[in-house]
């Protein structure tokens, strides 16, 4: 039922509630049926209705028990004859901030009695997770706790000893590692959630003294969708593939016009950047079991051309399924869905066209359709939609995050470093260093026209002229990319030498000032200075032309060990260095082949 | 805003709220006209007619409505 799924209108929810659900349980679906028991450590009702509502559209009827207002502690820990014959398949604590009953009361409070408070108030909870296991051995999802609107110190209660917003803090990280140890056991994020509600949306202190509610009665609706999407995923009611679109969803442009040099995707642009940020966030999906497909209409050469692209992050390696032809987009689901053995349910189709994705809603209103109007807006619908709610996870999955925490560790012992070469070996850094690729003219332009600071010559090129260049067999010229462990540079440093016999002229060195002090400009020389070689140069000249920006470089050339042969009054100088017993400089930054680089990705 | 403004989409959010596209209510209405109306339905529909409204009652006014009629009285001095 399109109104329920997200984004969706919480108040037209809470109007419509009845003729939603009439029209829910007369649609004629089968549903799996489970018996839900609320704990409420305040009012549920209306949640416990809205949760109905989400529930049957997941494909879920849903069953409840309420605990008596406030009962959550009593049912849990003594028990309750009515809870024991209901026999829960899961059980929902909805306790919130208001349940909080040993916050700090006094800033004179010691360190050791706020402790104190935190292990009582967690042992409490404690005492309800532990009982509730050995009465029933069912699923069990806790709130975390959400933080105040009221905060009578200001940013203090966050980092105060006894401030609230500190001790809720503590509190979500203990549950948090509970919850990492004990199977069958879950937190719903009501601290994420009610963040990105907003907090003066969220808190509502009236319908806390009128109706005892912890929240305000609009945003239960997002509570309920939030808590349901838990829920489905634990029954293994997630969805399972995304099949994308190409054109404008996963780059910039239109390759079948554009060309593979032409569509926008890595560091170079912002269309380019926002793609590039869209695409490590869908990979990401992968290492979560979830299945990546294509449905383009494009000749499948092209479609191939823009996932090969050198700055994508996608590859084709990583779809279960390309389909890149002209036949209707909806076919083509139909169709990857038979190739897998998959439901039509299980699909999340994402495009930029509206029209692709009414006709697709239309002829397979089973798929959810996600229109890509910007990356930014997909990437937060895929989050809040809860299709792809993660509840459990793979031992070796375990695993491998606490081998990530350890290193993280350890990163933070190394903090102090021995030397600045120890920092920059930390960065575990690679370049790339190639000739003027199709796909690097547009951006090589851009940097000869806006770099100053480090550039030797500040020599303007258009693209014409840096097309020239690039395939003239007297010139020398090379790029370089750089990346770390913090991710890629992209294109930050551009040479171009002109061979006359056996020397070498820098016509035009520069650099971006984002990679400042990273060596590169010692490994763009290195590379230089091979190159020459091969060409049979055994000089190289270079000039330094002051202009009111570029002194940091003034005395590049000397620090590389060029000699000085004439410096001019307006600051212009002259050097060379003789290459032929040159040994190469670069100690930290590993230089990769492009086309291996490409294939680790 | 006037009574005759208010009325009919007022008559909506009752409609929409208790279920019931037959029902219609005037100044008399009181909760005991309304099977359904206690004092969970009274919750929500206290937040869809605030929402109808864009209004927000005042907390003795949620808890003191006698009937309709002081509903509209609410919503004719401050509702939009």
């Amino acid at each position: 039922m399109k109104e329920l799924n997200f984004p969706f209108d919480g108040k037209d929810i809470i109007r419509r509630r009845l003729a939603f659900r009439k029209q829910l349980l007369s649609d004629g679906s089968v549903r799996i049926k489970k018996r839900i028991a609320v704990l409420g450590g305040s009012t549920t009702n209306h949640i416990v209705s809205a949760l109905e509502l989400f529930l049957l559209n997941f494909g879920i009827e849903p069953e409840f028990y309420q605990s008596e207002y406030n009962q959550f502690y009593e049912d849990a820990v003594f028990g309750d004859p009515q809870l024991d014959s209901f026999d829960p398949d899961i059980i929902y604590i909805h306790t919130t901030s208001r349940n909080l009953t040993m916050l700090p009361e006094s800033p004179a409070e010691s360190r050791e009695k706020v402790q104190q408070r935190l292990n009582d108030q967690f042992a409490y909870f404690r005492q309800v997770w532990d009982s509730l296991k050995q009465r029933f051995s069912c699923p069990v999802i806790q709130n975390n706790f959400e933080l105040p609107l009221f905060r009578r110190t200001g940013s203090f209660d966050v980092w105060s000893r006894t401030g609230h917003a500190a001790f809720i803090q503590k509190m979500n990280v203990m549950l948090s590692d509970y919850a990492l140890n004990t199977k069958g056991f879950y937190i719903h994020d009501i601290n994420y959630l009610s963040s990105v509600c907003g907090l003066a949306n969220w808190h509502d202190a009236e319908a806390w003294y009128l109706y005892k509610y912890a929240m305000n009665t609009n945003v239960i609706p997002d509570l309920a969708y939030s808590l349901a999407c838990i829920i489905k995923s634990i029954y293994g009611k997630n969805h399972k593939v995304i099949d994308l679109d190409l054109d404008n969803t996963l780059w910039g442009g239109v390759i079948g016009d554009d060309g593979q040099e032409g569509i926008e995707i890595g560091q170079e642009t912002a269309v380019g950047q926002a793609f590039s940020e869209f695409q490590s966030f869908i990979k990401g999906y992968k290492d979560y079991g979830v299945l990546l497909a294509v449905c383009s209409k494009n000749d499948e050469e092209n479609a191939l051309l823009g996932l090969n692209h050198p700055c994508g992050v996608l590859k084709p390696s990583d779809f279960v399924s390309i389909k890149a032809n002209w036949e209707p987009k909806d076919r083509n689901i139909a169709e990857t869905a038979d190739d897998l053995s998959l439901g039509l349910d299980s699909f999340v189709f994402i495009d930029d066209n509206p029209a692709e994705c009414a006709i697709v809603e239309g002829q397979l209103p089973m798929v959810r359709t996600i229109n890509l109007s910007n990356v930014h807006e997909a990437m937060y619908q895929l989050s809040r939609s809860g299709l792809f709610e993660v509840t459990s996870i793979s031992d070796d999955d375990m695993r491998r995050s606490e081998m990530y925490a350890a290193n993280a560790q350890r990163a933070a012992q190394r903090k102090s470093f021995e030397s600045y070469e120890d920092y920059l070996i930390s960065l575990e850094m690679t370049a790339v260093i190639c000739d003027f690729k199709p796909v690097y003219i547009q951006r090589i332009t851009q940097l000869t026209n806006k770099s100053n600071q480090f550039n030797l010559t500040t020599r303007r090129y258009n693209e014409e002229e840096i097309q020239q260049v690039s395939t003239s067999p007297d010139h020398i010229c090379i790029c370089g990319r750089l990346l770390d462990k913090f991710g890629d540079n992209g294109i930050v440093s551009v040479i171009i030498g002109k061979c006359s016999d056996k020397l070498l002229d820098i016509e035009l060195w520069l650099m971006s000032c984002r990679v400042l002090k990273r060596d590169m400009e010692i490994a763009m020389l290195d590379e230089l200075v091979r190159l020459s070689k091969e060409k049979g140069i055994e000089r190289i000249n270079g000039f330094y032309f002051k202009t009111l920006k570029n002194s940091l470089v003034a005395e590049l050339y000397g620090s590389f060990g060029f000699t000085l042969d004439e410096r001019n009054d307006n600051g212009d100088s002259v050097w060379h260095l003789d290459i032929t017993n040159y040994v190469n400089q670069n100690k930290v930054i590993k230089i990769i082949d492009k086309e291996i680089q490409n294939e680790q990705k | 805003m006037n009574k005759n403004e208010i009325i009919p989409r007022l008559n909506e959010v009752f409609r929409d709220i208790f279920g019931d596209p037959s029902l219609s209510v005037n100044e008399n209405t009181t909760s005991s006209d309304i099977e359904d109306w206690d004092s969970l339905e009274h919750i929500n529909l206290i937040a869809a007619v605030e929402n109808e409204f864009g209004l927000r009652f005042k907390m003795r006014e949620v808890s003191g409505m006698k009937n309709v009629g002081e509903m509209i009285a609410i919503i004719s001095e401050r509702g939009i």
